[in-house]
């Protein structure tokens, strides 16, 4: 009953064939089948956002979609942010600040911060603290990622005006 | 944990969904329907759910009413597949408002993406925010299953441990909520924001000139489902303020008898109750002249 799937999945500009059964998720195609391993599976039931990507520049939780239900859509992964092996302002950021110590919540925060920043360029610190209350980190006390997507915030704010 | 192994078919229409769901069915197979799938894959990724065949609805984004949000005659209708992200981002009239400010309690903005109105409803989880809403602002869910449509009213819709009144051959299309009300709140605690509320209360106030004449308390984890308090919606009625909030709550307190369970006892669900009843009133009440 394993009922294999021809997909063609659009991830970061570039289009992909696999062949999945449909119970993967769209975070384990990511990292097994198109070995974009970035994007880091936790909790596998929507609680730590490990697995945050962009579904249609929506933030989702990977491990909560199956990648058939990706087909079609436009798929953007943590591996989107650099421009070639050059880290994004946000990435910086995040050096900057102190905003990683083990990492692995990191491509999650990343993700999720370039969703809320699209949609929400103005966000207060306390929206921002809000939307990032979405994810876990256990390393970090969260004080030093908020710090990292407020100051890319203020600075994108300040290149626009 | 992965989720168990399931046959996967594409929904082209509403039609086509309910036919799935009925040919796989005589089948022998166990088919369920999957929408934003943010309650149904964290129950299969825990193998609580194991479905052996999945009906997406995905597609049907396509069909311009399954994602519409309308606002006609005192009516609000939402597509079935409208997201929470939608409702929390639209523009909406006073009479619905409370539905945006609603949202951002359903966890958090990645859940909220992808999950939908309809999927809450059909979950039917005894906190969540869609329920109570339901039962406010008197929903009218309408689904559509092999012998065609029918309408099922929120008062109907809960039986209770995510048990609902839509048969599993049924695909529900859109969500009518019949009762405008400008002067309604839900308010919640939960351990860490965002994860489902111990206890959650909503309040809609009638009012006239500066006098409430009635309206709805609805609590939701005091009981298997989401509640109207009959007895404590009997005492609104009256000139707002801290005072008749106080007895709001009272009356509210006094006739639940909510669950002692695991981590937390039925005392103090029942002080979570006071607190968040009379927190809904005065929030309703913040427009009354
Ligand atoms: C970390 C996390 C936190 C959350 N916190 C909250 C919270 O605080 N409050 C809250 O309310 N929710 C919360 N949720 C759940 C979320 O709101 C879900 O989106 C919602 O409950 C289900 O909608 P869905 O579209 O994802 O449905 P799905 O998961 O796709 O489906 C849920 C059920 O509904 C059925 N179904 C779905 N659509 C239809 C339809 N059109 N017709 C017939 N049957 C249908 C499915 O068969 C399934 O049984 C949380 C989820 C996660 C992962
Ligand atoms: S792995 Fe997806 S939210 Fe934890
Ligand atoms: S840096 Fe280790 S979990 Fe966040």
């Amino acid at each position: 009953m394993n009922d294999p799937h021809l997909l063609t999945l659009h991830v970061n500009g570039t289009e992909h064939e696999v062949v999945v059964e449909p119970r993967r998720t769209l975070a384990d195609v990511l990292r097994h089948d198109l070995h974009l391993t970035g994007t880091h599976v936790g909790c596998e039931h929507g609680v730590c956002g490990a697995c945050t990507a962009h579904l249609d520049h929506a933030p989702v939780r990977a491990c909560l979609v199956f990648a058939v239900q990706a087909e079609g859509a436009d798929v953007r992964t943590v591996e989107s942010l650099d421009h070639d092996g050059e880290l994004s302002d946000l990435q910086q950021a995040f050096t900057d600040h102190h905003a990683l110590q083990c990492g692995f919540c990191t491509p999650g925060f990343l993700m999720l911060a370039e969703g809320v920043l699209a949609e929400s360029p103005d966000a207060s610190r306390e929206e921002l603290r809000e939307a990032l209350s979405a994810n876990l980190c256990r390393c970090t006390g969260y004080q030093t990622i908020v710090d990292a997507v407020c100051a890319t915030a203020a600075s994108r704010r300040e290149k626009i005006s | 944990m992965k989720p168990a192994a399931f046959t996967y078919h594409r929904a082209h229409d509403v039609a086509d969904a309910v036919a799935l769901l009925t040919d796989l069915a005589a089948a022998g197979e166990d088919p369920k329907v999957i929408a934003g799938g943010q309650s149904l894959m964290p129950m299969m990724n825990f193998r609580l759910a194991r479905p052996t065949a999945l009906v997406d609805l995905g597609p049907l984004r396509r069909v311009p009413s399954m994602t519409a949000i309308s606002e006609r005659d005192g009516t609000l209708t939402l597509g079935a597949l409208v997201t929470h992200h939608a409702v929390e981002t639209a523009t909406l009239s006073p009479d619905w408002a409370v539905l945006s400010r609603t949202m951002r309690w359903v966890g958090h903005r990645p859940i909220r993406s992808r999950g939908t109105v309809a999927g809450s409803l059909v979950h039917g989880d005894a906190t969540a925010e869609w329920c109570l809403l339901a039962l406010l602002l008197d929903a009218v869910v309408v689904a559509e299953g092999p012998a065609g449509r029918r309408e099922i009213p929120a008062g109907e819709l809960f039986h209770g441990f995510y048990a609902t009144a839509v048969d599993p051959d049924e695909v529900v299309v859109e969500v009518r909520f019949t009762r405008p009300s400008p002067h309604a709140a839900l308010t919640e605690f939960a351990r860490r924001h965002g994860d489902f509320a111990i206890v959650d209360a909503a309040v809609a106030l009638d009012v006239e000139g500066s006098a409430v004449r009635g309206g709805r308390v609805v609590l939701g984890g005091v009981a298997p489902a989401p509640v109207r308090v009959p007895e404590a919606e009997a005492a609104l009625a009256g000139e707002a303020g801290d005072d008749r909030w106080a007895a709001v709550a009272d009356a509210a307190v006094a006739a639940i008898d909510p669950p002692d369970d695991g981590g937390t006892t039925a005392a103090y669900r029942r002080r979570l109750t006071r607190t968040l009843v009379t927190d809904a009133c005065r929030e309703a009440a913040g427009g009354i002249p």
